[in-house]
């Protein structure tokens, strides 16, 4: 008798194997297997201790209520018009320029010396280490796609063309985002900041509105750039400090990190 | 593809911004239980809500109706998600789904006056193996197992929402399950 293989076994308690009959006759024959998939249940069954807060009805309202005030226009459709609605996009202008200003303190090595702010902005409530927390993930992740995008780019070789589809899609989204930090570090002085963010946005608009499949002298040419610039090491260090600057965030965060709903 | 959501979807594009709501309301708590089942942290998954709507009300335009708007969802929610993992220090070095505050401490006080202490605290010590458990899969066999096992997602939907073949979905949920019985097996020498 060929018994369940372990991975049918799982699929079967999820309902997902291949010939749910066949599994199913097989387990009203075979008490072996029928041990086996009471020891599977009771280890998945155990998952039930983690027990997720509970969120009452009015939980989407309160969602809601948090949100409203930072929506405004959706993206529009090419990559073009996308980067266009994000410059005159008042709320992620003013994320970004809070993110940027977070990255380019500790760039500068002036974690210390905070940017004048109202007085009202002055008294942080509990809402703002999270924006913070979740404005440094979203700029870390930039970077590091960012990163990813200049690697993969650096490494492409070939004689003909190379379609590099994928990387500009990446690119596209990149460029719009790299466009709002870059604005709001040169409004915030922070000129060698804004002059990283420059050159990666010339290199990620140029892949983004290129030709697929690039031509070798695309890829040299981009190739040319980030090494000329420094770029990849510039990337690489900016993002380093934000994951620092997070981690220290996610730290401080700790002691006060309830929350009540 | 949920016809109120598709209608909402369409009046979203079309400007009325505030039909938004009807999206946020519906989806909020599913959101926030995949959100915290992910990161094992309630203020990080506050914080992955948020920005799975913002981030949502941005790209909706990119959203296709093949599937629906709730898986839609989800691939956000997956993502914001690990974006904020990825970027945040390693299990271990920080406590995770929620026991700050001398909550164990609690527990224990709590448990001697319970009629049964002894199940109570074999219980909670369950549950810190299967904590630790979750935080020694990769990020995509988490994903993969918290939607099949907790969310009811099929393999098929569980790999678009992330992106990958149904194959991979498929092998993904059972290296997360093969992984968790090994880090979980016995556990009845956590019974009283």
């Amino acid at each position: 008798m060929t018994h369940l293989a372990e991975e049918d076994m799982v699929m079967h308690y999820y309902g997902e194997a291949n010939d749910l009959r066949r599994a199913g006759a097989h387990l009203a024959e075979c008490e072996e297997c029928r041990r086996a998939l009471d020891e599977l249940s009771m280890t998945l069954q155990a998952m039930a201790a983690i027990e997720v807060p509970e969120r009452d009805d009015s939980y989407g309202a309160r969602v809601w209520s948090r949100i409203q005030p930072r929506l405004e226009v959706p993206e529009t459709r090419s990559w073009r018009q996308q980067i266009s609605a994000f410059c005159t996009w008042p709320r992620l202008a003013a994320a970004g320029a809070l993110a940027v200003l977070l990255v380019a303190a500790y760039v500068a090595g002036r974690s210390s010396v905070p940017p004048p702010q109202p007085e009202a902005q002055r008294a942080r409530v509990p809402s703002d280490a999270a924006r913070e927390r979740v404005l440094l993930a979203a700029v870390g992740s930039h970077l590091d796609r960012s990163r990813v995008v200049l690697t993969e780019i650096a490494h492409r070789n070939g004689g003909g063309t190379v379609d590099i589809a994928p990387e500009q899609a990446t690119a596209a989204d990149l460029a719009a985002d790299n466009r709002l930090y870059r604005q709001a570090a040169a409004r915030n002085g922070d000129a060698a900041v804004a002059a990283v963010l420059e050159d990666l946005e010339r290199v990620l608009v140029e892949i983004a509105s290129s030709r697929s499949p690039a031509s070798h002298d695309d890829l040299a040419r981009w190739r040319e750039q980030i090494q000329t610039k420094g770029l990849l090491f510039k990337v690489t260090v900016m993002g380093s400090r934000v994951r620092e600057r997070q981690q220290d965030a996610a730290a401080a965060s700790r002691p006060a990190s309830k929350t009540s709903t | 593809m949920d016809a109120s959501d598709l209608a909402v979807v369409a009046r979203v594009r079309a400007g009325d911004h505030d039909a938004f709501r009807f999206l946020v309301e519906r989806h909020s708590r599913s959101v926030f239980r995949l959100a915290y089942r992910l990161t094992g942290h309630e203020q990080d998954a506050e914080d992955v809500v948020q920005e799975t709507f913002l981030r949502a009300f941005r790209q909706i335009r990119r959203f296709e109706s093949r599937s629906s708007f709730a898986t839609w969802l989800y691939r956000i929610t997956v993502n914001c998600s690990h974006d904020l993992l990825r970027q945040r220090p390693r299990a271990g070095s920080r406590q995770s789904l929620d026991d700050p505050d001398g909550a164990v401490a609690k527990e224990l006080v709590d448990a001697s006056a319970a009629a049964d202490p002894l199940r109570k605290l074999a219980s909670r010590r369950i549950g810190e193996r299967v904590r630790a458990a979750m935080h020694g899969l990769s990020e995509q066999e988490r994903s993969a197992f918290v939607m099949r096992h907790f969310e009811g997602l099929s393999i098929d939907e569980i790999g678009r929402v992330l992106d990958v073949k149904t194959s991979a979905a498929k092998h993904s949920v059972f290296r997360a399950v093969q992984k968790l019985r090994r880090s979980l097996e016995p556990l009845g020498e956590l019974e009283p």
